[in-house]
């Protein structure tokens, strides 16, 4: 299949970036990455400078590869990361259009790659437990409800990519937050942070100049490891008891 | 490409030695190669083979017109079918080890029994698993009676419920529906059970450098099993390394602070320097991506699943010239202190090629079949491992010389106090 692809050069943070056409072929079985591999395997053949772009397992479980294809996040399907679209979901002659991410708290590093660290600021602020080293506690020593722990590991699945700043019209990281504060609100071992954690988080992603949340939710939707907005609902809970509870200044 | 060898490596060109390198495991369940393009073969949790059957049709004629899209696995009768694993492993069947799993269905490919079209998958079927699953679902809700087609709905339940997403993931890749025709699978390379040499304190042999987690070969012998590299990490940091380092910096408690100016700092930084220019300097016209390739194919074919002495004689020498070809022909665009991927990558690949002659010395000096390392010269008359205790039971920790020298081999020999060393029988 042949396709047009209209894709965000930009050499550095500051300079001034636009839009190139390419022209590539490609072959349904090819995931979206792969294609570009061979875009810029074109380029550097002809001398030029290949489009840099982030990637790493390509399997969906690192959150390294951004994109926003024809608009969206991640691209057109549900629950599903760069890496994992495959091209047989377009045709011949369709014309994709491939930026990066857009918003302050994310600059753009070069071409479509961007700087993502504001991420693992806010993960510093708080986003850890407190664990002993020594000997091994017993499993059996700490009880957690099925429900609870599968409530937990459903927003541990949240990978960091960022595609929820990306969908938001506000830029605001609340979805990614939200979920790294109730997968250890929602356990014993998050407990002894949980004072400080919310309000602490949510002070540094504040610094970091992500938006506020309006309750759009277009991060669930383009969410590729598909995290529920209730989430934002239970940092808001979290955050109002912590402002009330908290014995340290954050 | 971020997970790679070059920290470990980097070491190892300082002095550090490098253990057991040959040791490779191969993992059987991954998704089979469709193109030159694919920048991985994704690998599917080993679960799957706790219910999937494995299997290849039993004549050749079968897997060419599946390999034609002519017919589909579900057309091949029940008769002729080949369990191959089940059939050579009758105690341990589709749950045998990983490098046993691996090499078996390289010989089911190997004899023409393939069913992707380049000749390299075999099935994995959940049939079976979903109408067993199905009765017994159907039994416990109190189902009289059920068809066929009641009994597959409910076994498809309980077969989502258990690897509901390693199917979508199947799915998402290759567009076939896993819970209506058997998977293609085919082994690839997964893990390396070679690392640092480090001592049970978890510290090389150069003082204060010490090795936890993946890049270390402390854990896994000559093959690793399941799950067990997250082991390791928790327990080299959690029980291991705070037990021992201390006993390391309660020496250097008195130690001054290093001046950043000093000609060590110097030296490495002018040394990088060097390498990144030499590189981005060579401006010839083959891409790092070519290159990388071209070593990930010499590896695969002469040390991968099988190996043997000529092969590997050959691989060393085919290594030694890519190499060379390498800095002589690779282009590499864009400046040394730009933000540069292709000068990382290029970085990576260099390194790639000194580990890799690495594996393939290491592979030639152990003259036996163990674990992740099978020599053709050293099998049974079924196909099996054999294994040589006499004279290979030690740890090869390799001494880096200089890249166009030979390594040296130091022996750690393994002692065996409380249990005795026996070959396992799987079949």
């Amino acid at each position: 299949m042949k396709l047009t692809l209209k894709i965000w050069r930009q050499k550095g943070p500051k300079e001034k970036g636009r839009f190139e056409t390419y022209k590539v072929e490609a072959n349904p079985h090819m995931s979206f990455l792969e294609m570009l591999d061979v875009l810029n395997e074109e380029l550097i053949a002809k001398k030029e400078e290949p489009v840099t772009f982030e990637h790493d397992c390509r399997e969906g479980i690192c959150g390294t590869c951004s994109l926003v294809i024809n608009g969206q996040p991640h691209g057109p399907n549900k629950g599903t990361a760069t890496c994992q679209l495959h091209m047989r979901h377009y045709k011949d002659g369709d014309i994709i259009v491939i930026e990066p991410y857009r918003a302050a708290a994310f600059p753009v590093l070069k071409d479509l790659a961007v700087d993502r660290s504001a991420f693992d600021r806010i993960i510093q602020a708080g986003g850890y437990v407190s664990v002993n080293t020594g000997a091994a506690q017993d499993g059996n020593a700490i009880p957690i409800e099925k429900e609870q722990a599968a409530r937990s590991f459903d927003a541990a699945a949240c990978i960091g990519c960022g595609a929820c700043v990306a969908a938001c019209p506000n830029a605001s990281a609340m979805l990614f937050v939200s979920a790294k504060v109730s997968h250890l609100a929602l356990l014993p071992q998050g407990k002894v942070e949980a004072r400080r954690r919310a309000l602490a988080m949510v002070k540094q992603m504040d610094a970091e100049g992500f938006g506020m949340c309006s309750n759009v939710t277009a991060c669930e939707v383009e969410c590729p490891k598909e995290i529920s907005v209730t989430n934002i609902a239970r940092l808001n809970r979290e955050y109002l008891s912590s402002a009330v509870a908290s014995e340290t200044k954050v | 490409m971020n997970c790679n060898v070059t920290a470990a490596w980097r070491a190892s060109r300082r002095g550090a030695y490098m253990a057991n390198p040959c040791f490779t495991q191969i993992h059987p369940t991954c998704i089979p190669q469709s193109g030159d393009y694919q920048s991985k073969l994704t690998l599917m949790s080993e679960s799957l083979r706790n219910d999937g059957r494995v299997w290849v049709p039993k004549s050749q004629e079968d897997a060419k017109a599946i390999r034609e899209g002519k017919k589909t696995g579900n057309d091949i009768k029940e008769e002729n079918r080949d369990y191959f694993l089940e059939r050579r492993y009758p105690a341990f069947g589709n749950l045998v080890p990983r490098d046993v799993a691996s090499r078996a269905a390289k010989v089911a490919c190997d004899e023409g029994l393939g069913v992707a079209p380049t000749g390299l998958a075999v099935f994995l079927d959940f049939q079976d698993a979903i109408m067993r699953y199905g009765k017994s679902k159907a039994h416990s809700m109190g189902l009289h009676n059920p068809g066929d087609s009641k009994i597959r709905e409910l076994g498809e339940q309980v077969v989502e419920e258990k690897y509901g997403n390693l199917f979508e993931m199947y799915e998402k890749i290759t567009g076939e529906n896993p819970y209506k025709l058997p998977m293609k699978i085919y082994p690839a390379v997964h893990y390396t059970m070679g690392g640092l040499w480090v001592d049970y304190n978890l510290e090389t042999n150069i003082p204060g450098l010490f090795a936890i987690g993946e890049c270390n070969f402390s854990d896994h012998g000559a093959n690793r099993l399941g799950a067990s590299a997250l082991m390791q990490g928790l327990a080299d940091g959690y029980f291991v390394l705070p037990y021992t380092i201390g006993q390391f910096l309660s020496q250097e408690i008195r130690t001054p602070k290093f001046d950043p100016d000093a000609k060590e700092f110097l030296d490495t930084e002018k040394d990088t320097r060097e390498r990144l220019e030499r590189m981005v300097n060579v401006k010839g016209n083959q891409s790092v991506e070519s290159f990388h390739r071209r070593l990930g194919k010499i590896m695969w074919d002469y040390c991968g699943m099988s190996r043997n002495a000529d092969g590997l004689k050959k691989a060393r020498k085919m290594i030694q010239e890519l190499r060379e070809e390498f800095y002589r022909d690779v282009f590499v665009p864009g400046a040394i202190n730009d933000y540069n991927p292709e000068l990382e990558k290029a970085q990576r690949v260099a390194d790639f090629f000194e580990l890799g002659e690495l594996m393939v010395v290491d592979a030639l000096d152990r003259n036996e079949s163990c674990g992740g390392h099978f020599r053709e010269e050293y099998q049974s008359e079924e196909g099996e491992a054999l294994r040589n205790d006499e004279d290979y039971a030690y740890v090869s920790a390799w001494e880096y010389k200089g890249w166009d020298e030979d390594p040296v081999l130091h022996k750690e020999e393994l002692v065996f106090e409380n249990v005795e060393l026996k070959t396992r029988s799987y079949k």
